[in-house]
Order: C-alpha cells, then structure tokens, then sequence
C-alpha cells in the first residue's frame, strides 16, 4: 500500500518559511546577550529574503494548503508593500528608544510576527486563515505599541489599541460565523458558489438576502473597518498613532493598510462578489464619511502624529473607493495608491523620527519651524510627502488620485470622484500647514541641534529625561535619513513615470480576472 | 523642440538651486533668455494656416491613457511668446536687487515658467490639467517664502489661501476631465487626446455639469468676480517680480483654458451658458473697476484692474465670433505685457516712497521725467486710449459682443471708461502733485530702464501692428468659434 503524501509548492510558500525561520533566529537571538545587537541585521536579511520569494513567484496564481490559501498578484504586490515598510521600520527603529527597552530581538521578533501575519492576510482564502493571519498580524502590534516602557502614552496607546482591536476582532469573527452559516461553506471561492447556486436567478440562494447574511456582512465590514480605522470606526487612530513610538506608527500606518485592504478585496470580491449590489452603497458610505471625517478631524491637529493618523483615515476613505467599484482597474488604483502611500508615508515618519530624535521628541508642527533653512534633507523630503499626500503633481500621490477616480468614473461612481476632490481640497489646507511651517516661518528659537531643548516635553516623560534617548545628529543619520530621501525621490520618480507602478498595480487587478471584469 | 522649451527653464532653475549662490542670477537668466530664442526660433517657422505644429506625441501612461502630447497652434504660440518674454524682466529685475536664498527663488520662478509653458503646449487633456494644477505650487513657494507680511495678513496664511481657492478649482476640473475622457470613450478605448476628445464629442447632458467643473478652475485662476476671493491679500503679500509674471502669464492660463478645451469640447455648453458666462464676465468687468477706483494700495488697483480685463477677455470669448474671439486673444497678449512692466513700476515707485499707498504720493514727475513718460504709456495703454493696443483689442471685442448681444455691449463699453478713472488716478497721485518730504523723487536708473523700457516698447509696437498677431492667430481662434457654432446651428 503507497501513500500520495499531499504536495507541497514550497515554492510558493517560500515567503511564509522565510519569514518563519526569521522569526525564530530573532527569538533564539534574543536569548544570548552576545550577539543581541545582530537583530536588525538579520530582520532585514529576513525581510530581504522573502522579497526576493516574493519577486521570485512574480506570476504565481495558485492554490496553496488545500485551498485555505491563494496566491496570486494581490499577494505578491501588496505583501512586497508590507515587507519594504517593515524593512524601513526596523531602519528607523535603530536607537529608538522602544527598541533599546524592550531589548533589539524582542522588538524586532514582534515585528517579523506582525508582517507574517501580513503576508498570511493577503493570501488567506478561507474564514479560518483570514481570521488567524489577522489575529497574528494584530496582536504583536498591540505590544509593540507599549514598547516605549518610559512613556505614559505608550502605555496607554497599547492598552487601548488592544481594548478596541479585540473588539473589532470579536464583531469580526462573529459576522464570520454568520456567513459560514447562511454560505455553508469556509473557503472564499465556495462561498461565493454558495451564494450563487449555478448563477440563474431562481437558483440563487435565498439566504442572500436574508438578514443574517447582511449582518454578517455588517459585522465583517465593521470588524475591518476598525482594523483600516476607517470612520466612524477610527477612534482609537489619533491616540494610538501619537502614544506608539513612531517607527511602530510608521508600520502600522503603511502595512497594515496594505495587508488589510487585501483580504477586503478577496473578500469582498471573490466571497461576496455575488452581493455586490448588497455591499457596495454601505461601502460607499463608508468611504465618503471616513474622507470627510478624517479631513475636517486633521484641520485641528498641531501634532504631526495625530494629523497623520487622521489624515491616513481619509486616505483608508480614498483607497476603499477602488474596492467599492468591483472591477481590475478598481483593484490596480488601489494597490497603485498603496504603493504611492507607502512611499509618501514612510518618507514623512522618516523624517519625523529623525527630528523626534533630535529635538528631544517634539511632534509639534510648529516645531518643524524653520526646518528649510537648516536641515534641507530633512525639510525636503518632508515637502514632497505632504505635496504627495495633498495629490499635487508631479507626484505619484497626484497619479493615484487620478488612477482612482478614473476608475470610479469608468464604474458610475462619479459622486465618489467628486467627494475624493472634495477631501483633498480639504486636505490641502493641514498638509500645507506643515509645508508653511517648514518653508515660510522664521526657525523656532535658537536651533537645538546640539542642545535638547526640554521645556516644551510632555510631563509624561515618566522615569527619565528624554534626554537619555535623544541623538543631536540624527539628521545625518543614514538610516534614517535614507529612507526619507528614497521615499521622496520615489514619491517623484512614479510620478514622472508611473508606468512601471501601474504595471505592478495591475498585476494585482489582474489576479481577479476570474471573477470581476 | 516644444520639449526643450519647457524643460530648459526647470533644468536651468536647478543649476541655479546647486550652483554657488552669487552665479545663480546669471544661469536663470540665461535659461529664460535661452527659452526665449527657442521660442522665437518656434516663431519664425511657423505657419498660421498649418495648425498643429511641432507635434510631439509620446506615450506617457498606457495604462491610464495618457499621452505626452505637445504642439503649438495659432492659439497658443503668443502665449507662449508672451511667457518667454515676461519671465526675462522678471528674473532680470530680481537679480539686479538681489534676493535672500537666489537659489530656491530661482528654481521656484523657472519652475512656475516650465508649468506655464507646459499648460500652453499640452495637447492632452490630462497633462493640461497636471501642468495646470503645477503652475500653482512654485508660486505659492514664491509668495510664502519671499513675500511680505500684511498688517492681519501673513504671507503663509495669504498664500494658503491662494492655492487652496485654485487647487479647488483645479481638483474639480481633474474630476471634469476624467469624466469627460470615459464617457466620451463610452466604452472604447480611453484617451486624453485633445482632438480626439473634440472629435468624438461628448452627449449634451453630461456637457453641461462637466463645463462647470472646468469654468470653476478657470475663473478662480483668471480670477473673475465672485471667485478672486485670493486675490487681494495674495496680491499684497506676493514679491513683485513674481507677481508680475503671475499676473502676466498665469491668469491667462484661465482664459486659455476657454478657448482650448471649454468651447471645443463642450459646445452645447457653452451655447446654454453663454448668457450667464457674459454676465460674470460684465460683473467682472464693473466690480473690478469700481474696486480698483476705491483701492489706495497700487498693487491692488493693478490687481482688481486685472479682474475687469479678464472680465472683458471672458466677455470676448463668449460672444462666440470671430470679432469676439480674436479681439480676447489680442487682449490677453496686451495685458500681459502691459502688467510686467506696470508691476516693475510700483516696485521703483515703492522704492522712492517706501510704500506703496498712493495717499502718500506725488511729484516724481518733476524730476524723473523719461520715468514719468514710461509710466505715462503704460498708462494710456491700460485704459486703452486710441492708439494703444488694448482699444484695439477691446473694440474687437465690443465688436464681437454687439453682434451677440447688444445690451452686453453697451455695459461692456462702460467698463472702458471706469478703466480711465483708475488709470489716471493711479498716474496723477503718483507722478503729479507736490512732492511728500522725505520722497526720493531719483530718474529710473539705467540698469531699471533697460528692464522695463523693452517691455514697454513692446506695446508700442503691438499697438501700431496688432496685424502681427491677429494674423497668426485668426485661423486658429475661427476653428475654435467654429467649432463652438456648428453644434448650436443644428
């Protein structure tokens, strides 16, 4: 009697052992003081090492265990994403304090967790994977939010990023289970047939649009809202972007933005494709309350965390737009968008955490005054940031607005189009404060590059002066300032020539073809 | 060719932002003036009757449509002149005073001139948009770092408010042009082609919310009345070279837009809403001249004077004839290089009284009479006195607006008299009357007049052979007004 043991494609589960094996080195690392100090180097060889899996299986459309997982060019496009940003976190966490607290392994073990759980979301196909990879993704973040062990806000971001996570999880998970009860089935692809029937009309399951089956469609959108803090589920986003340390906020920001609008694209497009009809205006209301929200919350922010935070609830608002259209050009707007918000995104916390650094950690926007004259490698790629994020040309961020509301328009959503103009004219006026702040304000006070100006820090700076961690040339840093400069240059380049972007984009719109036109 | 003369400026401004500060004037100066040669050379090959020409057609974006397309017709070509023309005082005037951080302003100022010139030369849509939505951001770094606080005014906030009011406009018209670009595609092929689109047309009921979306962005830009609410306190914080070529140039970009996208394309539109069109530009028209009677401030009077030329230029467009059509563009060309000079102006004149209010004013004529006499012409030229080519240029469009609509006309011509008003008021305070104490009543020094006095000469020619450019471009502005007509008459 022979066995057909079940077969494996290593191949296209290479990123997933990568970031496995990585991520065991770390925790073993951390064991032995000695070689502590090699983590950063081995996170980014990990994180090196599974772009290049990624890159290897380009055009990999596949199934993998048994159907639970998929991996196509949604996978490849938005889990390289995750991975750059995570590569430029652990950049930007060398000297953090959160870092040097908690012990460099243990941090960036946590990270390398957090991204496999990315990297699990965009492949997950079925109830079981998504809701396990997301739980992994999410649950390092929440400690890691707390890692900054002198600082009250850590603490209390951490806590409440748990608190609200766990409950977005828990709505999550029970609108799962109503779905696999009115589908009767777990993986996405059978869900949908589940749905269907054989595609007549008087086939289609009456469940469809039965009130459970909307409910747990509800609850799932609820459940992922929170997670891509979109409005009115995006409460917890100002405060716990300001408290985390800010390369942790760099990383939540970008990735998982990027994994989680993954599992909303197969999951709202493979399982519930049938339903489009059933999603899309909630959806959609979804998106134009977050763009307003988010635009009119960052208006009042002097922090430039906080206005970040709010800022990226309107842009989760915008990136959602390219979900509610169903179709492969929606999918690539998005996924060109991401890659443009990653870019963007990672140069501005580049450099906030390069100024946090050196000023003695002042988020403030006015203190960003006079940053043009001295540091021009720190004030320009902070320029091009806000530029970009703003949508003004010639930057990727003007090309992802253009690409995605060409798809609205193409898909009869013009309404969005306009609301997505509308946000950005808002947007413009705090993204320009900074700008203004940087550019056309006299420098605040003498300049503290050598001396740590203290008086304006929080009293929350428990147990230590700010001065123990404060670095007066981080602004030559290259690890800090690299990140920024790439970023910026990047944000122009795809915006000179977005070709190259678009064709990664579609490669992710493409993976769908089976499904949506 | 057309390429070169757009990116030659931007690269010149960031050999100037690198180079060693003190050569940083020179390498700007010799990127406009460089600019300007290509353009003449443009000039004297062209062909009025060939329509597009220097065509360079690459494409850009596939994936989105989009295409790097560039061309020079009839419409366009003074325009462009005019740019290149304008930004050679501007820079020269900068660099003879001396600037804080030559090099950014100087990257700023060619970049404002590589947009301007890339919003005149696309021939697609999109990148129209994309210049169009460019041109704003290296004067809003213009005006934000190197302008003046107001009193209650700061130069950021007065900025901010500059380019928030036109990026709403332009945002809108980005929706605008998509919209137009899928649902004339209905389906097919998408392409932001310029003649392509006009080709394929658009249904009516979609033209007319389309049309708004891209009259907002133009009349914030010209700006017309009720939509300059920018504009005075931008105006006022603005550096005066910068603002000259602004004022020059930039707001003509709006008008242009009109008659390069606006009518072509949306035809039906613009035969719905050509009532109301000439009624904000009559609006524009009077509003602008009573503010710019009632005004102290010269840079505000040149300022809301502005608005009630391109009240009359938007008035031109919309008689949708020939006259009309011919007579805005011939307008557009005056103004323009009527402004650079009269801008330059007020800086010499703030520069002798140490403001800029003409309340404290008065005399210089007395002992600076070639200065006096410059300014005189530029006067006489703003409220368009027989003999100078503005009366050329707004009788043409009187002409064109009585055979539309007589009771327009008629308003319209009154604007021509409020113009005098302003202008001579401007003249009299400043050159007339006893000198204050305390005033340095010099002669325009050489170096200011070799700045200035070209321009000026400029208009004293264009106001003896205005032929030279209603010649170029009647062909173009006839296929234009054509093209806004054949829909109508079926």
């Amino acid at each position: 009697m022979t066995f057909d043991s079940p077969s494996i494609d290593y191949a296209a589960l290479s990123p997933i052992i990568a970031l496995t094996a990585g991520l065991v080195v770390l925790v073993l690392v951390a064991v032995f003081d000695s070689i502590k100090r090699f983590g950063s180097p081995i996170a980014l060889l990990t994180l090196a090492v599974t772009a290049g899996c990624l890159i290897w299986q380009w055009d990999t459309n596949t199934d993998l265990v048994a159907g639970s997982l998929h991996f196509d060019g949604i996978t490849v496009t938005l889990s390289l994403l995750c991975v750059v940003s995570a590569a430029v976190a652990v950049l930007l966490s060398i000297g953090d304090p959160a870092e040097k607290q908690t012990g460099r392994s243990d941090y960036l073990a946590l990270l390398m967790g957090s991204v496999l759980g990315m990297v699990m979301l965009t492949q997950a196909n079925n109830i079981i994977t998504f809701f396990v990879a997301l739980e992994l993704l999410s649950i390092p973040l929440y400690a890691l939010c707390a890692t900054n062990l002198r600082k009250r806000d850590s603490l209390e971001s951490g806590l409440k990023y748990l608190i609200i996570g766990s409950v977005g999880s828990a709505t999550l998970l029970y609108g799962l289970a109503l779905i696999y009860g009115t589908s009767g089935a777990m993986e996405f692809p059978q869900i949908a047939a589940g749905y269907l029937g054989d595609g007549t009309p008087d086939s289609i399951n009456k469940l469809v649009g039965d009130p459970l089956t909307l409910v747990g469609i509800g609850m799932v959108t609820v459940g992922l809202a929170f997670k891509v803090s979109i409005a009115p589920f995006h409460q917890w986003t100002p405060d716990v972007y300001q408290g985390a340390p800010t390369p942790i906020t760099a990383f939540m920001a970008v990735a998982t933005k990027a994994a989680v609008f993954a599992i909303f694209i197969r999951f709202f497009l493979v399982a519930l494709i049938g339903m489009v009809d059933g999603w899309d205006v909630m959806l959609a209301a979804l998106a134009a309350f977050s763009m307003v929200v988010g635009n009119v919350g960052a208006l009042a922010q002097t922090s430039l965390k906080r206005m970040l935070g709010y800022s990226g609830i309107a842009q989760a608002g915008y990136m959602l737009c390219g979900v509610i259209v169903a179709t492969q050009d929606g999918i690539s707007a998005l996924v060109f968008y991401l890659a443009a918000y990653v870019a963007m995104n990672l140069a501005a916390f580049a450099v906030l955490v390069a100024h946090e650094r050196r000023t003695g950690f002042s988020d403030d926007i006015s203190s960003l005054r006079g940053l043009g004259r001295s540091k021009p490698l720190l004030a320009w790629p902070l320029t091009i940031a806000m530029l970009a994020l703003a949508g003004l040309p010639p930057t990727a961020g003007f090309i992802g607005k253009l690409y995605l509301i060409e798809a609205l328009v193409d898909a009869d959503w013009t309404w969005l189009g306009v609301m997505i103009a509308i946000g950005t004219m808002i947007s413009l006026v705090y993204y320009l404060r900074v700008v203004a702040a940087v550019w056309m304000s006299p420098e605040a006070e003498a300049s503290p590059t050598d001396e740590i100006d203290t008086s304006g820090l929080p009293p929350a700076v428990a147990g230590g002066s700010a001065g123990d961690f404060t670095d007066g040339q981080a602004h030559r840093r290259w690890y800090l300032v690299l990140p920024a400069v790439i970023g910026a240059a990047a944000t122009i380049f795809f915006g000179v020539v977005p070709q190259p972007l678009v064709e990664f984009a579609q490669q992710a719109g493409n993976a769908l073809s089976a499904y949506i036109s | 060719m057309l390429s070169l003369i757009i990116w030659i400026p931007l690269v010149a401004g960031l050999i100037a932002a690198m180079a060693p500060q003190r050569f940083a004037a020179w390498i700007a100066g010799s990127g406009a003036v460089a600019t300007l040669a290509l353009v003449v050379v443009v000039l004297i090959g062209f062909d009025p009757g060939g329509g597009m020409q220097y065509v360079t057609d690459v494409t850009w974006i596939p994936g989105l449509g989009v295409d790097y397309n560039l061309g020079i017709d009839g419409l366009s070509i003074f325009l462009v002149l005019l740019t290149a023309v304008a930004w050679v005082p501007a820079i020269a005037f900068t660099a003879s005073r001396g600037t804080e951080r030559p090099g950014l302003y100087f990257l700023m100022l060619l970049a404002g001139e590589t947009a301007t010139l890339g919003a005149f030369l696309s021939q697609d849509l999109l990148l129209f948009v994309l210049f169009f939505d460019l041109m704003i951001v290296p004067f809003y770094f213009l005006f934000g770092i190197f302008g003046n606080d107001r009193e209650g005014v700061t130069a950021s906030s007065a900025t901010l408010k500059m380019i928030v009011f036109t990026l709403i406009g332009s945002l809108l018209m980005l929706v605008g042009a998509i919209a137009l670009a899928v649902i004339s595609a209905d389906g097919g092929a998408l392409t932001f082609n310029m003649a392509e689109l006009t080709a394929r047309g658009l249904p009516s009921g979609s033209q007319n919310w389309i049309f708004w979306l891209f009259a907002a962005a133009f009349l914030v830009k010209m700006p017309a009345f009720p939509l300059h609410g920018w504009m005075p306190d931008a105006y006022r914080a603005a550096p005066l070279p910068a603002l000259a070529v602004f004022s020059a140039v930039l707001s003509k970009v709006g008008a242009y837009g009109f008659l390069r996208v606006v009518l072509p394309m949306m035809p039906d539109a613009t035969e719905l809403f050509q009532t109301t069109m000439l009624i904000l530009g009559l609006a524009s028209i009077i509003y602008g001249s009573v503010m710019a009677f009632t005004k102290t401030d010269l840079r505000l009077i040149l300022g809301f004077s502005s608005i009630a030329q391109l009240g009359f230029i938007t008035a031109g467009i919309f008689a949708l004839n020939t006259s009309g059509g011919e007579g805005a563009l011939l307008q557009m060309i005056n103004h323009g290089v009527i402004v650079v000079p009269a801008f330059l102006i007020v800086a010499l004149i703030a520069e002798r009284f140490g403001s800029e209010d003409i309340q404290g004013m008065g005399g210089l004529a007395k002992k600076a009479p070639v200065f006096a006499v410059v300014f005189l012409i530029v006067t006489m030229a703003t409220l368009a006195i027989p003999g100078s080519p503005n009366f050329i240029g707004e009788f043409f469009i009187v002409n064109g607006l009585f055979q539309t609509n007589v009771a327009i006309a008629i308003i319209a011509t009154s604007g021509m008299a409020f113009s005098a008003f302003y202008a001579l008021r401007m003249y009299q305070r400043t050159m007339h009357n006893p000198l204050p104490d305390g005033a340095d009543s010099r002669e325009i020094s050489v170096r200011d007049g070799l700045v200035i006095v070209p321009m000026v000469l400029i208009t004293v020619v264009l106001a003896f052979c205005p032929q030279l450019i209603i010649h170029g471009s009647e062909p173009a502005v006839d296929t234009v007004v054509a093209l806004s007509n054949v829909e109508a008459a079926k």
